[in-house]
């Protein structure tokens, strides 16, 4: 049984009611959680001594407006366990009228950058983040881009600069 | 004829602007604002098999104050457009720009909320250069064609 | 959150006080030329020693993951060529993969064996500009141009394969774009002998170098802990002794049919770093060596019209008459093409940078319904301050050289 499959057999073991599903695509199985108590999953998936997942390889984020999923967004970690070579995923829906979760940055490390990535494109807010500001698009960005009702070309701000007009003329 | 004729050997006459021009487009620094991967097709311009060492563009100094041609090689972002302009505010004139590529010409293949479409939307820029990257014999065209530029300035910049 | 724009760092009042106090904040980038491509670093020093770094990033942000759900699956392929633009072929091959395991897709021998000897062309074009770019920052110029050359006769051969030098768009989905041609072997055998003599001029040059390795050893030390629970992958893992992989433990395209090394070294500093580069390089060259070996005859593509294009024949016209006119169409009509089944993978490959990844979510129709790219360069560079702190101002331009960060990647 690979290591993927039996984090799904103890996660569906320790925590029944949180548990929306469990699939498998492509040969990966996965687990699509409620957020109550997502950061519990986590630790649990992280400080277990067999399953052991002590690289949080990617954190990101999905937006299945009207696509019929439990919530409109989901929080997707992927992990992987160094000691059974394996990887696993989580994925966490969120409610749109409160985009929130808990934030997993004392877990792992790398989870600070990611998560203010989350928050900048999706719009996901992280509690107890040690620094929640945006870091791909500039601060004074309103919007979300990465929503789907969010336009591709922007709102017009990528027109919206000064145009140089040389110092004789200015 | 002409005065050449009295004056002893070796002298010659010629009008200001001609020598200064002459001077200045030999000797043309460039300062490369390199994003993305243009810049690897500017550093292979500058490297030994397309020397642009060889056009006066020895000086690579990446100090806006001590160069005069200003090369956008990749895309701009939102974040890198107020970066762009004010490092395009503190060169010194004469100063002349090269827009590299697709993306700093135009937005290239990336049209959307991120993406400048094209930075002579905020600034003036003289040669434009197609290419995705373009090839470093491209960007040496340029050069020349910058080159030509020079040779017609007038002294005093209207 | 308030409206109003939040400066990046806090100020401290006591800064602004004592004029006699070296406290200052220096910024570092985005313009300049010892941040390899648009970073930023707001630096407090005190004296020469470093306080704090606060990196910001964002400054070539392209919008790639939106825009690739509105592009069909063979057209993303252009995409991923922008995103870390020393290895292009690197990213190309980890994204067919991807959408490959998502279908279920086994490619040909021939096309595994084409993708592994260009991939481990593009890790050497990698690894060689970066050690190139660390020697530069160090003061050693020519050792760049030296590199230059070696990147120079790669992409003659990029060209002659592909058509591009740099932005090679090479792999579709199922195969490639077309086969190598017949002095591909030629080719690569002399880059070979060539870039083995470079290798060894530049270890000559920098390995036992007195100033290279001053400030080098020692320098943005990094425990295995402290790098696993970073996410950092790659060279940079396996400096600090941590023995991982993917080529060993996740093979895919033949790969364990192989013999190479996994390079590590044990102290987690720039030089052993360095060092691993340079080691992998030759790594590199001895799969090269036995994948041309072992490069089987026969098609590139896989045999499924619905996937790969009907091959052409004399005048030009696709093979297989009426039908093959149609699956032709059909491959590339609005609302046909390749369609992968509803579902969503995590697939990663050993990228020259660490552990490229990419999740695509499928919901059945010709454009990925979430296509997300796991940069190394993203995760390596978060890394940066708690390798930098406490060290001297000029450690920090070495550190950065080899941390290899590549812009594109980092903002996609």
């Amino acid at each position: 049984m690979s290591i993927a499959e039996r984090a799904v057999e103890q996660v569906k073991a320790l925590f029944p009611d949180q548990v929306l599903s469990a699939e498998v695509s492509a040969g990966q199985p996965f687990v699509c959680v409620k957020r109550e108590k997502s950061k519990d999953i986590l630790t649990y998936l992280r400080h277990d001594e067999e399953l052991s997942f002590d690289v949080c390889i990617d954190i990101t984020s999905a937006d299945y407006l009207n696509q019929g999923a439990p919530e409109r967004f989901a929080v997707v970690y992927n992990l992987l366990s160094l000691k059974n070579n394996g990887y696993f995923r989580v994925k966490v829906f969120v409610p749109e009228d409160d985009p929130t979760i808990e934030s997993v940055a004392e877990l792992w490390k790398c989870a600070p950058w990611a998560e203010r990535e989350v928050f900048d494109l999706m719009g996901i807010e992280f509690k107890n983040h040690p620094d929640l500001r945006r870091i791909l698009l500039p601060d004074y960005y309103t919007g979300h881009p990465m929503r789907k009702d969010y336009p591709l070309r922007g709102m017009g701000e990528r027109d919206n600069f000064p145009r140089y007009v040389g110092e004789e003329n200015a | 004829m002409g005065v050449e004729s009295w004056l002893p050997e070796g002298l010659l006459t010629t009008q200001l602007s001609k020598v200064v021009n002459w001077a200045r487009k030999n000797s043309l620094w460039p300062m490369p604002f390199g994003t993305a991967c243009c810049a690897i097709e500017l550093m292979a311009t500058l490297s030994s098999r397309y020397d642009l060492a060889r056009f006066g563009a020895e000086v690579i100094r990446f100090s806006p104050r001590q160069s005069d041609l200003m090369i956008v090689s990749g895309r701009i972002s939102l974040k890198m457009m107020p970066v762009l302009l004010k490092i395009w505010e503190q060169m010194p004139e004469p100063k002349w720009c090269i827009s590299q590529g697709a993306c700093a010409s135009c937005g290239g293949i990336f049209d959307n909320y991120a993406m400048i479409q094209g930075v002579d939307r905020f600034m003036p820029v003289d040669v434009y250069i197609p290419g995705c990257p373009p090839r470093p014999e491209s960007i040496i065209d340029a050069i020349m064609k910058i080159q030509e530029m020079v040779d017609k300035e007038p002294l005093k910049r209207a | 959150m308030s409206d109003a724009p939040r400066p990046a760092i806090e100020i401290e009042e006591e800064l602004s006080g004592d004029m006699g106090s070296k406290r200052m904040i220096v910024n570092f980038g985005p313009q300049h030329p010892a941040t390899h491509g648009t970073l930023r670093n707001i630096i407090e020093i005190d004296g020469e020693v470093v306080k704090k770094i606060t990196p910001e990033i964002g400054y070539l942000h392209s919008g790639f993951e939106k825009q690739s759900e509105y592009r069909t699956y063979n057209q993303i392929v252009t995409i991923t060529d922008r995103m870390n633009y020393l290895s292009p072929l690197c990213n190309n091959v980890g994204f067919a993969l991807a959408v490959e395991e998502l279908m279920g897709i086994k490619v040909t021998p021939r096309c595994a064996g084409i993708r592994v000897i260009l991939y481990e062309l593009s890790r050497i074009a990698d690894h060689i500009l970066s050690v190139g770019l660390q020697a530069m920052d160090l003061g050693a110029f020519s050792v760049m141009l030296w590199t230059f050359i070696e990147r120079e006769r790669l992409y003659d051969i990029f060209e002659a394969v592909t058509g591009a030098r740099l932005t090679t768009s090479y792999t579709r989905v199922g195969g490639l774009f077309r086969d190598v041609p017949s002095d591909f072997e030629s080719m690569v055998r002399a880059f070979m002998v060539k870039c083995d003599k470079t290798i060894g001029e530049i270890d000559e040059i920098l390995s036992s170098n007195d100033i290279f390795v001053k400030r080098t050893r020692g320098v943005g030390r990094i425990s295995a802990e402290d790098a696993i629970s970073f996410g950092l992958t790659g060279p940079l893992l396996r400096a600090c002794g941590v023995a991982r992989d993917l080529r060993k433990d996740k093979p895919c395209l033949g790969y364990e049919n192989y013999q190479f090394d996994l390079v590590t070294e044990a102290e987690g500093d720039v030089y052993a770093r360095y060092r691993v580069r340079m080691r992998e390089m030759r790594e590199s060259l001895k799969i090269v060596d036995q994948a041309l070996k072992a490069l089987p005859a026969g098609p590139i593509n896989v045999d499924d019209p619905r996937i790969s294009l009907p091959a052409k024949d004399e005048d030009n016209k696709p093979a297989g008459g009426m039908e093959g006119l149609i699956f032709h169409f059909k491959n590339y009509m609005y609302g046909h093409g390749i369609s992968p089944p509803k579902g969503e993978v995590y697939s990663s490959t050993e990228a020259p940078n660490g552990e490229l990844g990419f999740y695509i979510i499928s919901d059945g129709t010709q454009r990925p319904f979430r296509m997300r790219v796991r940069p190394p360069s993203f995760y390596n560079y978060q890394s940066f301050p708690r390798m930098c702190e406490g060290s001297m101002l000029s450690d920090i331009v070495a550190n950065m050289a080899s941390l290899n960060i590549i812009a594109g990647e980092l903002d996609r």
